[in-house]
């Protein structure tokens, strides 16, 4: 299965990329995947994520041609 | 309904303007709008800004705006409202966000009107960089607003 993968803002400038493809196997939580994308970088305390646009939580599933999105604390208006 | 993230200059009162033409026909039905503003300081934390630059999440964050707008007329009694937020460069004193609301009532202007900005404050996927003497940081959260039962 095949993933989207997208880093914004502060998370950006950590892993050093603002998205990415993933291959992966059955069973693979948000956790997860940030754990395969950023190996070297702990997920800061209060990011959010986002699967296909709907904010989702860290032990939520991934399945094929979903967009999974890391981001930190919002900061707009 | 307008929901607008542009990465331009907006004039917030062309805008209101704007909206106003498509509430003509109900004009004399309508008692209340109610009208914020958020514009960007020249400080932040102690130290001078110079300029920033607001990230988003293109389509989730349009999409975000849409469902604040949507429950707030499913909440208050509402004919029309408009949210505009800009992106990308932005200076001193320019404008950030404007939220409008029009109803036949203030009550129901007012409170609709705070309650969409606290919930874009907290719920849309929006970043200011900034741009200091020391060089640029991202903005780590945004000061305390409201809760719905101030």
């Amino acid at each position: 299965m095949s993933i989207k993968v997208r880093f914004f803002a502060s998370l950006s400038d950590m892993v050093g990329k603002s998205e990415m493809d993933l291959e992966f196997a059955e069973g693979l939580t948000v956790l997860d995947v940030w754990e395969k994308t950023s190996p070297d970088d702990l997920l800061p305390s209060g990011s959010l994520f986002a699967i296909n646009h709907n904010y989702s939580e860290p032990e939520d599933l991934l399945k094929d041609g979903d967009e999974i999105a890391f981001f930190p604390p919002l900061t707009g208006g | 309904m307008i929901i607008k993230v542009v990465d331009n200059l907006f004039d917030p009162l062309d805008e209101i303007r704007a909206s106003e033409t498509e509430l003509v026909t109900r004009r004399s039905k309508i008692g209340a709008s109610s009208f914020f503003v958020g514009t960007m300081r020249d400080f932040n934390e102690g130290d001078s800004v110079q300029s920033m630059f607001l990230e988003h999440y293109s389509g989730m964050t349009e999409k975000r705006l849409e469902e604040i707008a949507v429950l707030a007329k499913t909440k208050w009694s509402l004919d029309w409202v408009t949210i505009v937020h800009r992106i990308g460069q932005i200076h001193p004193a320019e404008p950030i966000v404007l939220v409008a609301t029009w109803s036949a009532h203030r009550a129901q202007a007012f409170d609709s009107c705070r309650s969409i900005m606290e919930q874009l404050k907290s719920t849309a996927p929006f970043w200011k960089k900034e741009s200091t003497n020391d060089g640029t940081r991202w903005v780590k959260n945004n000061t305390a607003g409201y809760s719905e039962n101030d």
